[in-house]
C-alpha cells in the first residue's frame, strides 16, 4: 500500500521524536562511562564530551584498591543472592496454591494479602518490630523482611493462573498425582519465564537497597555497597588514605580532588554494572511479566 | 466425637485441601509477622512510648501527639511540599510514558523500535543512589557537565544543588528520565492489543496515521490511562523518602522536606527519638492517602465506566 505524503511526514517526525528521546537517555550514561575512563585532569577540566580523553584505568585501579567498596561489592553480593532465593521460593509457595481455583482457603488468604499493599504499620512500628525479634545490626535484617512482596505474588499468581491449563490438573489428579507431585513434576518446569522475571525484579531491589541497610545496620563490615556509595557520592567524603593508594606521586590537592572525582564516575559504572549486564537478556521476560502484572487476573 | 457424617466431611476437606495449605503456610506466616503485627504498634502513636514499658504498657495520651503535629511550623511546610512535589511529578511527569507509547507503537523500523525501548528501559534498573550520584556529578557547579555547557555558551555557572527552588526540578525530571520507559510498558501493551481491524477499516476510508493515533489509538488506552491516573492521584500524599533523602542538604530543606522524611527525621534519625509522634505524623499521611484514593475512585466512577472497584 501506498503511504500518502502527511503520514510519510507523519512518520519522519514521530522517527525524530524517538531519537531525541534516546539521545537524551543515552548520552548521560555514554558521557559517564567515557568520564570514567579518562584522565583525572580532562575530567575537571571539563575536556570530556562524548568520547574518553586520554584513556586511562585509573579510576577502576583506585576502587578495586579501596577496602570499603570491596566490603561493600561482597556484602552486596551475598544479600542478593541469599534474598533473591529466598523471596523466589517463599513466592512460588504462595503463588501456586493462591492460582487454584479449587482450593478452599484461596480467597481469605488472597484477601490478606493484598490488604498489606493498601495499608501498613509505617516506619516506626516496623522498626520496633525488627528490634524485638532481635534482627537489628545483623545481616539477616538484610536478607528476611524484605523477602516477599505481594506484588510479585499476584504477577506469578496470574501467570499460573494463565499457564496451566485446568485439563492439565484434572487428568493428572484422575492418574491419582498429588498436589506436591503436580506442582514439581508440571507447575514448576511451565513457568521458568516467570521465575526468571521474578528473580530479576527481586535481585534488583536487593542490590539496590539502601534504606534498610541505613536505619538497621551499624557496623561498617556490614554496610551493603550502596551505602558506601552514599557516603562517596553524595555525602563527599572519602578516606584521603585511599586516593593516594591509587598513585603515590598525588601530593597537591587538585590533582587529589580530579581524582576523586574521576573516581566517582568509575563507581557509578562498577556499582551499575551487575544489574546492566544481566538485563539486556532478561528484558524480553521483564516486559512479558510487567504485562501480566497489568492485567490483574 | 462428632456423628460420623460431620467426621467424614472434615476428613475430605483436610485430604483435599493440606497439601496446598502446607505450601501457603510458610508465606502467609511471614506476611502475618512483617506487615501485620507492626499494624498492632500503631496504637503507640495514642500513647508515650517508652522503651521500658512496651507497646501495650506504655501511657495513654489520646491525640496529644497529633494535635502537636497540627500545630508545629512544620505541619504547613512539609504538606506543601509533599503535595507539590507529587502534584509537579503527575502533571509533567504522567503524559510523558503515553507519547512515548504512542510514538513507539507508530514506529515501523522494528529494529529502531527495539534499540529505543531497551535504552529507555535501563535507567529503570538503576538505584537511586547512583542516580542522584550522577545527577550530582551532572549538575556540579566546578565540573559537571551542564555548567560545562552553560560556560562553554559565555553564562555564569550555576549552583544547582545548592539552590532550594531548582530542587523540585531536579526530583521530578531525574525521575521522568529513569523511569518514562518502564512507565511505557504498560501503555505499549494497551496498545498492542487494539483490535487491527479498526485500523485496517479507518485506512480502507481513508483516516491518516495521525488521525489514527487521536480516533483509534487513544481512545482505546482511556481505560488504562485513567486506572493509572486513579492510583497516582491517590498515592499523592505519598512521597517516598529514598530519593529525598539523597538529593537534601541544608540548603533546599524548605522546600525538600516531605511528610517521609520528617518521619524518619523524628522517629529514627534525631538523637532523642521521638517513636510516637511521628507513628502520629505516619497514622495522618495514611489516613488521607486512604480518602483520597477513595474519594477519586468516586469521582471517575460518576464520570465515566472507569474505576478501581
Amino acid at each position: 500500500m501506498r503511504e500518502s505524503r502527511s503520514d510519510r511526514i507523519f512518520y519522519m517526525v514521530n522517527n525524530i521524536f524517538l531519537f531525541i528521546i534516546l539521545i537524551i537517555v543515552l548520552y548521560p550514561m555514554i558521557y559517564i562511562v567515557s568520564c570514567s575512563f579518562s584522565n583525572p585532569r580532562s575530567v575537571t577540566s571539563g575536556a570530556v564530551w562524548l568520547w574518553p580523553v586520554e584513556p586511562t584505568l585509573l579510576g577502576y585501579k583506585t576502587i578495586f584498591e579501596n577496602k570499603d567498596i570491596l566490603t561493600g561489592y561482597t556484602n552486596s553480593a551475598y544479600y542478593t543472592i541469599c534474598g533473591t532465593t529466598l523471596a523466589v521460593i517463599l513466592t512460588v509457595l504462595a503463588a501456586y496454591p493462591l492460582s487454584r481455583k479449587d482450593y478452599a482457603l484461596r480467597n481469605p488468604i488472597m484477601l490478606i494479602f493484598t490488604f498489606t499493599m493498601f495499608f501498613g504499620g509505617g516506619l516506626i512500628p516496623t522498626y520496633l518490630l525488627m528490634s524485638n525479634l532481635g534482627l537489628i545490626n545483623t545481616r539477616a535484617v538484610m536478607i528476611i523482611p524484605g523477602a516477599l512482596s505481594v506484588y510479585n505474588v499476584i504477577v506469578t499468581r496470574t501467570y499460573f493462573q494463565s499457564t496451566i491449563p485446568i485439563e492439565l490438573l484434572e487428568a493428572s489428579q484422575i492418574d491419582g498425582c498429588s498436589d506436591f507431585t503436580f506442582f514439581r513434576k508440571v507447575a514448576l518446569p511451565l513457568s521458568k519465564a516467570i521465575i526468571a522475571v521474578i528473580a530479576l525484579f527481586y535481585a534488583v531491589g536487593y542490590w539496590n537497597s539502601y534504606f534498610s541497610a541505613l536505619i538497621y545496620l551499624h557496623d561498617r563490615e556490614k554496610y551493603p555497597l550502596q551505602l558506601f556509595l552514599r557516603e562517596i557520592l553524595i555525602q563527599n567524603t572519602i578516606d584521603a588514605e585511599a586516593l593516594s593508594k591509587g598513585q603515590m606521586s598525588i601530593e597537591d590537592m587538585a590533582a587529589r580532588q580530579s581524582l576523586f572525582e574521576l573516581l566517582k564516575y568509575s563507581l557509578i559504572i562498577v556499582a551499575s554494572i551487575p544489574v546492566l549486564c544481566i538485563y539486556p537478556f532478561i528484558q524480553k521476560y521483564f516486559v512479558k511479566g510487567v504485562m501480566i502484572g497489568s492485567l490483574k487476573g | 466425637m462428632p456423628d460420623n457424617k460431620t467426621y467424614f466431611y472434615i476428613k475430605k476437606w483436610i485430604d483435599k485441601n493440606w497439601q496446598l495449605t502446607l505450601m501457603v503456610i510458610l508465606p502467609l506466616s511471614f506476611i502475618i509477622l512483617f506487615h501485620y503485627v507492626p499494624m498492632y504498634g500503631i496504637q503507640i502513636a495514642f500513647k508515650n512510648y517508652r522503651a521500658v514499658d512496651g507497646i501495650w504498657g506504655s501511657k495513654w495520651v489520646g491525640f496529644d501527639h497529633f494535635i502537636k503535629f497540627f500545630k508545629s511550623y512544620q505541619f504547613i511546610r512539609v504538606t506543601r511540599n509533599t503535595i507539590m512535589l507529587s502534584l509537579y511529578s503527575l502533571i509533567a511527569g504522567f503524559p510523558v510514558p503515553i507519547i512515548l507509547a504512542i510514538a513507539l507503537n507508530c514506529c515501523k523500523n522494528i529494529k529502531f523500535k527495539k534499540t529505543v525501548q531497551l535504552v529507555t528501559y535501563a535507567p529503570h534498573f538503576i538505584s537511586v543512589v547512583v542516580l542522584m550520584g550522577m545527577v550530582i556529578q551532572i549538575l556540579s557547579p566546578k565540573y559537571g557537565l551542564l555548567n560545562n555547557v552553560i560556560k562553554a555558551l559565555g553564562g555564569e555557572e550555576v549552583l544547582f544543588m545548592a539552590e532550594g527552588r531548582y530542587f523540585r526540578s531536579i526530583y521530578v525530571w531525574s525521575g521522568i528520565w529513569q523511569n518514562m520507559g518502564f512507565s511505557a510498558i504498560i501503555y505499549i501493551s494497551a496498545l498492542s492489543s487494539v483490535d487491527p481491524t479498526l485500523h485496517e477499516a479507518a485506512i480502507v476510508d481513508g483516516a491518516s496515521r495521525l488521525k489514527r493515533v487521536f480516533y483509534i489509538d487513544i481512545p482505546c488506552i482511556v481505560p488504562t490511562i485513567v486506572i493509572l491516573l486513579i492510583l497516582n492521584l491517590g498515592s499523592i500524599m505519598n512521597v517516598g523518602f529514598e530519593k529525598v533523602l539523597l538529593l537534601q542538604n541544608p540548603t533546599n530543606t524548605e522546600y525538600s522536606e516531605v511528610i517521609s522524611t520528617l518521619i524518619y527525621k523524628q522517629g529514627l534519625a534525631s538523637a532523642m527519638p521521638q517513636y510516637s509522634y511521628s507513628t502520629a505524623i505516619g497514622i495522618f499521611n495514611s489516613l488521607v492517602n486512604f480518602f483520597l484514593i477513595v474519594g477519586v475512585n468516586t469521582i471517575a466512577r460518576k464520570l465515566g465506566e472507569t474505576s478501581l472497584w
